[in-house]
């Protein structure tokens, strides 16, 4: 598919809006419909509709190996991570209210939105690893 | 042969659909499943978790480990997918 212009410069337009919607929807899991879970899928799809037109070599440039297997992993440890955090300030585990934060509904609303973005990074990383891989044993 | 095991699978077919007879109506609100934590997460949504979407609320709030499970999962299978399909620079 490299060498049909039309793929190339519609691709190379539509894949900023893929992610700030996937961006978008993130970040609005906590007032709309969304979340981590489809907002991951959205910004992993952006990179695999790049590496189908682009070609996995030029895909792997602009997501190595190590980056994509570094976020698969800091997704989960973000959320455990805020769950650590709760316990350090004196709460149970994943008890978000009791971050120092403000108002304990903010500080609430912030641990959720914390998770929702860990999810978010190993959803994306994830699909794009099983994409990356399974990709390669065509060769 | 055949037909012992299309007489069991009559009958099984038969007690299901008669456990259905006695079930609550889709969406009814004094069903027990809509009775027992269904209205906390409707009531006090808001007031527990600062979060305007209930489902949002029980997804990272109320049910926060199954959430941290969930994306265990995802994690694994990316790491299994890794360990088995991934091939080295030099083949």
């Amino acid at each position: 598919m490299q060498d049909n212009i039309i793929v190339r410069t519609i691709t190379r337009i539509l894949i900023p809006f893929i992610q700030l919607y996937g961006l978008y929807v993130i970040m609005h899991g906590d007032s709309g419909p969304g979340g981590g879970f489809q907002g991951g899928v959205i910004l992993g799809s952006s990179i695999i509709l790049y590496v189908i037109v682009f070609g996995v070599d030029q895909g792997r440039k602009i997501i190595p190996e190590k980056l994509s297997d570094t976020l698969n992993s800091i997704g989960v440890l973000i959320y455990a991570g805020i769950g650590l955090i709760c316990m350090i300030f004196g709460g149970k585990y994943l008890e978000y209210n009791i971050l120092p934060l403000g108002s304990a509904h903010f500080a609430s609303h912030i641990g959720m939105l914390g998770i929702e973005i860990g999810v978010g990074i190993t959803v994306a990383a994830v699909m794009i690893t099983i994409f990356f891989e399974t990709a390669r044993q065509e060769r | 042969m055949k037909s012992i095991s299309l007489f069991a699978v009559l009958i099984t077919a038969a007690v299901l659909a008669y456990g259905t007879i006695d079930m609550p109506d889709f969406g009814d609100p004094q069903a027990p499943a809509n009775l027992h934590v269904a209205p906390r997460y409707i009531e006090k949504t808001h007031e527990e978790t600062g979060v305007t979407n209930m489902v949002t609320s029980v997804l990272a709030s109320y049910r926060g480990y199954d959430t941290l499970g969930e994306t265990t999962v995802i994690f694994t299978a990316g790491i299994s997918v890794i360990l088995l399909l991934r091939r080295k620079r030099d083949d």
